[in-house]
């Protein structure tokens, strides 16, 4: 037979109801009031269960979270079980905010088909990070005379001084430190050797200034006299990153009822669809093996959103203060500065040929030039410059956010507003190719007054340079290629196929068509005559006079087809 | 944070405090139901003014929510508010005579009736327009959000305000008495809000949305605040700045990771956007009693409210706050 140690605080109510069904299905229960509970309600909670002759109280002890007095409470409630109950033999340690899944018979039943079995979590310190954060060896090493919750300040600052004192206390001879979740269901042997232990009282003087020892007494002990260990709880509780308990509500019902879990805890009190459900008659379900995996994925999920949050995303409870190496952005995009002067209709090539969402210049000066030319993209971002300009960064994240799965490729250029390249510069979702001095192409092909030309050359220049420092600064993550126009021109298919190759990368196409280059005829003198006014194109790369006067290397309209 | 600005802001908040003794006098209490009022378990507060026809749906959207009492400011109401809102049992009343701008938009009397009712306890700030949307809303009621802010030490939970609009024009469809409002303005912009950090109050500066899109695309700077902290714990000592976007002391205002992770927050949907808009445009005009000499209701006007459509083709449509969350404008943080 299996006996309930009950510990209840706070709402009664619910205790008193789960009291009543286990008492009422013949279970034993011996309940620990804290005494930090008022007389007045007290006598209440024991008047509504008075009728109930397998209930009894054991005495009052103050649970304070993380002290002793959980310990001595449940050793209290412990001696009653054994000493007015015979019968029992498991004794399973709840809360007043746990719930039954399972009806009693099949606890019954599980237990009895295991009942030399001790199931209690146990985990030897050392060796695995069962505490997420806090303290791990040190609850075993070191004093707590503070209370965490009244006292931090104390508490924390005695701490520390131990540590920097190298102070240590070492524990008694025969027990190795253990920890485990609190709720446990021990046999009636284990329990009883725990309680009958001939040096309990040095052990009780050593737990009592361990910290939090409800979740290291029991299970550092249980491993000296247990002859059985199954390290697992019966009981389902979650707990999220900083250790607080997560609640139960009336949506986990289903998830609940199929985790086939004998208990869970914590209950939210008023989740009164659970208590009706758990507590009324039992649904006549297949039963197996306590399988809380599928909860285990939900609160794992929460942990995860609690811990990295989604990579990108930028929202009023998620503001990363500084730039990680990942997640400014979230997802992997395409700068590509000055392809679209040295070829004719880029944009169109490259939407067939990557297959990707192609936009213009989204950082041009007057407007964001969206893919189509839309007014307004994904979001509902509107391609106002101004609204661009007053946090392009935000623009741009927003961007990326918002057409997440579908990748985007943009133009830039040395006209373009280039405060947001350092941001693009460090994150390591871009990939940059870049080819310097397109802009002359452009130019070029504007046939206007050359001293104009002049003037526009050199204000590029400077523009592009400041730009390909950014490119070339210390702390660049993004994937940044660099080219000449020259030197692009020298293999153009093979460069092309490798940016390409970046954007789709799973799908390896072959470049079945090459965008259509402007004409280069008399590019080369349109430099040099640049040159013989003093202005040196340093960026476009050498272009010699010959190449387009009339030599056998003639510029192709199209350049070869790698096959 | 330096003490000097530590100083300051501490001086600010006992401004305001004072602010709110002073003003709150001019609060004339109508009906009092003191007992319910203390038995919520949350508190809703409000300012109103002229909202007769918006009450009804406004009230039974907060009570099945589990709202336990609201507790509601007339601000000379002229359509029969402070009447409809005397009858309802769950309501405690006063009337605020003199100015709505004077009284730094209703803030003064709101902080005076906090301070006084509602010391230690949650309450949700909201106007009549606005609708909380938080996670888990269409399966747990309010209080269990509030029992698990408080099981984490949290005094204060954010939901932005989410600009609700039909598709058409605004005037195009009539809004009717206890009508969910949703069910015209059901579109909104999922993905246009920008952010930056308010270095001396610590809160998030959010802006965007249809009213930047449509009304400030060339002046963005001046568009509409969205960020609110409209659920707070609240302590006496405590005082919202400007309306409920920003509050003092200033922790009630770190609601948001810096480290990359993701805190619980919701959505406060914004019923602005109905037929009763462009009149209430005119009429703010008259009254010329809004935030920053009304510029934001001149530039309403200019764009011919009546005739006004907020609707593009990358609105999204208004389904449940699952949807919210995956389009990254709230989150369920590390609840589940």
């Amino acid at each position: 037979m299996v006996g309930f140690i009950l510990l209840c605080h706070t709402h009664l109510d619910r205790a008193a109801q789960v009291a009543r069904h286990w008492a009422e299905g013949g279970a034993p229960v011996v309940i620990h009031l804290d005494a930090r509970v008022a007389e007045a309600e007290a006598g209440a909670f024991r008047e509504a269960l008075a009728d109930l002759p397998k209930v009894r109280f054991a005495p009052r002890h103050r649970g304070e979270w993380g002290t002793f007095g959980l310990v001595s409470a449940t050793l209290a409630a412990a001696e009653v079980m054994l000493r007015d109950e015979p019968g029992v033999g498991h004794v399973f340690l709840a809360s007043g905010s746990c719930l039954p899944l399972r009806p009693l018979a099949e606890l019954r039943a599980y237990l009895a088909e295991r009942q030399d079995t001790d199931f209690i979590e146990s985990v030897a310190v050392g060796d695995t990070p069962w505490i997420v954060g806090g303290l791990a060896m040190e609850r075993f090493t070191l004093r707590f005379p503070f209370a965490w919750r009244r006292q931090r300040a104390l508490f924390d600052a005695y701490v520390r001084l131990q540590r920097r004192l190298g102070m240590r206390r070492h524990w008694p001879e025969g027990i190795v430190p253990h920890l485990g979740s609190q709720w446990w269901c021990l046999t009636r042997a284990t329990l009883g050797a725990i309680l009958n232990e001939p040096r309990r009282a040095a052990f009780d003087r050593y737990f009592s200034r361990v910290w939090i020892p409800d979740e290291s007494y029991f299970q550092t002990l249980a491993r000296r006299h247990s002859t059985r260990i199954d390290s697992r709880t019966l009981t389902l509780s979650k707990f999220d990153l900083h250790g607080r308990p997560h609640s139960f509500y009336d949506d986990h019902l289903q998830l609940l009822r199929r985790s086939d879990c004998f208990v869970a805890r914590k209950i939210w009190p008023r989740a009164e669809r659970l208590y009706q459900t758990f507590l009324g008659p039992p649904a006549a379900l297949p039963r197996s093996e306590p399988q809380p995996a599928k909860i285990d994925r939900l609160f794992a999920k929460a942990a995860e959103r609690q811990a990295y949050g989604r990579p990108g995303l930028v929202m009023q409870s998620r503001f990363p203060a500084r730039d990680g190496d990942i997640g400014r952005t979230a997802a992997p995009y395409s700068l590509l500065h000055g392809f679209d002067d040295l070829f004719e209709g880029f944009d169109a090539w490259l939407t067939k040929a990557a297959g990707a969402r192609v936009h213009g210049h989204l950082f041009a000066p007057d407007q964001a030039d969206f893919a189509g030319s839309e007014p307004v993209f994904n979001g509902a971002l509107p391609s106002s410059a101004a609204f661009r300009d007053y946090n392009p960064r935000a623009f741009l994240t927003n961007l990326l956010w918002a057409t997440r799965g579908d990748r985007q490729i943009f133009q830039f250029g040395p006209d373009d507003q280039d405060r947001i390249l350092p941001f693009i510069a460090g994150d390591a979702q871009a990939q940059v190719s870049v080819i310097s001095g397109a802009w002359a192409v452009r130019l070029f092909h504007l046939g206007a007054e050359f001293a104009d030309v002049r003037a526009e050359a050199a204000r590029l220049q400077r523009a592009e340079a400041a730009q390909l420092a950014i490119w070339r600064g210390p702390d660049v993550k993004a994937r940044v290629r660099i080219w000449t126009v020259a030197g692009f021109l020298d293999h153009p298919v093979e460069n092309l196929q490798a940016i390409l190759d970046e954007i789709v990368p799973r799908a390896p196409r072959r470049l079945t068509e090459a965008p259509r280059l402007r004409s280069l005829a008399g590019f080369g003198q349109f430099l040099q005559e640049l040159k013989n006014q003093g202005m040196q194109p340093v960026l476009t790369g050498d272009f010699p006079v010959v190449r387009d006067g009339g030599g056998s290397e003639r510029p192709r309209a199209r350049p070869y087809l790698v096959r | 944070m330096h003490l000097w600005d530590k100083f300051r802001l501490r001086l600010r908040r006992q401004r305001l405090r004072a602010r709110a003794i002073r003003k709150g006098r001019a609060l004339e209490p109508v009906v009092m139901r003191a007992e319910g009022r203390d038995a919520a378990r949350v508190l809703l507060a409000s300012t109103v003014r002229n909202e007769r026809l918006r009450l009804p749906y406004f009230l039974s959207y907060y009570r099945k929510m589990g709202i336990g009492h609201f507790l509601f400011i007339d601000n000379g109401s002229d359509d029969g508010t402070g009447d409809y809102l005397a009858a309802q049992p769950d309501v405690s009343l006063w009337r605020a005579r003199g100015s709505y701008a004077a009284s730094r938009f209703g803030m003064d009397w709101i902080n005076a009736i906090l301070s006084r009712h509602c010391h230690d306890r949650w309450v949700l700030t909201v106007d009549a327009d606005e609708f909380l949307v938080y996670p888990f809303c269409d399966s747990r009621p309010i209080d269990a959000l509030t029992d698990w802010l408080d099981a984490g030490g949290a005094r204060s939970f954010p939901a932005m305000l989410l600009d609700m609009y039909p598709k058409g024009p605004v005037g195009g469809q009539t809004y009717h008495e206890g009508q969910n409002p949703f069910e015209i303005a059901s579109h909104f912009d999922s993905g246009n809000y920008v952010l930056s950090r308010n270095p001396l109050y610590g809160n998030l500066w959010i802006q965007g949305g249809p009213r930047a899109r449509v009304f400030f695309p060339d002046r963005p700077q001046q568009a509409p605040s969205l960020n609110k902290i409209p659920l707070v714990k609240w302590l006496r000592r405590g005082v919202y700045v400007h309306s409920t976007h920003m509050a003092l002391p200033r922790k009630l205002n770190l609601t948001y990771d810096t480290t990359g992770g993701e805190r619980i927050a919701g959505c406060l949907l914004h019923a602005k956007f109905l037929s009763i808009f462009p009149e209430k445009v005119a009429e703010e005009l008259t009254r010329a009693e809004h935030f920053a000499d009304s510029q934001e209701y001149r530039a309403y006007a200019e764009a011919h409210p009546e005739r006004t459509d907020l609707w593009c083709r990358w609105s999204e449509s208004y389904l449940n706050w699952r949807q919210l969350e995956i389009l990254g404008l709230m989150s369920s943080g590390s609840w589940a």
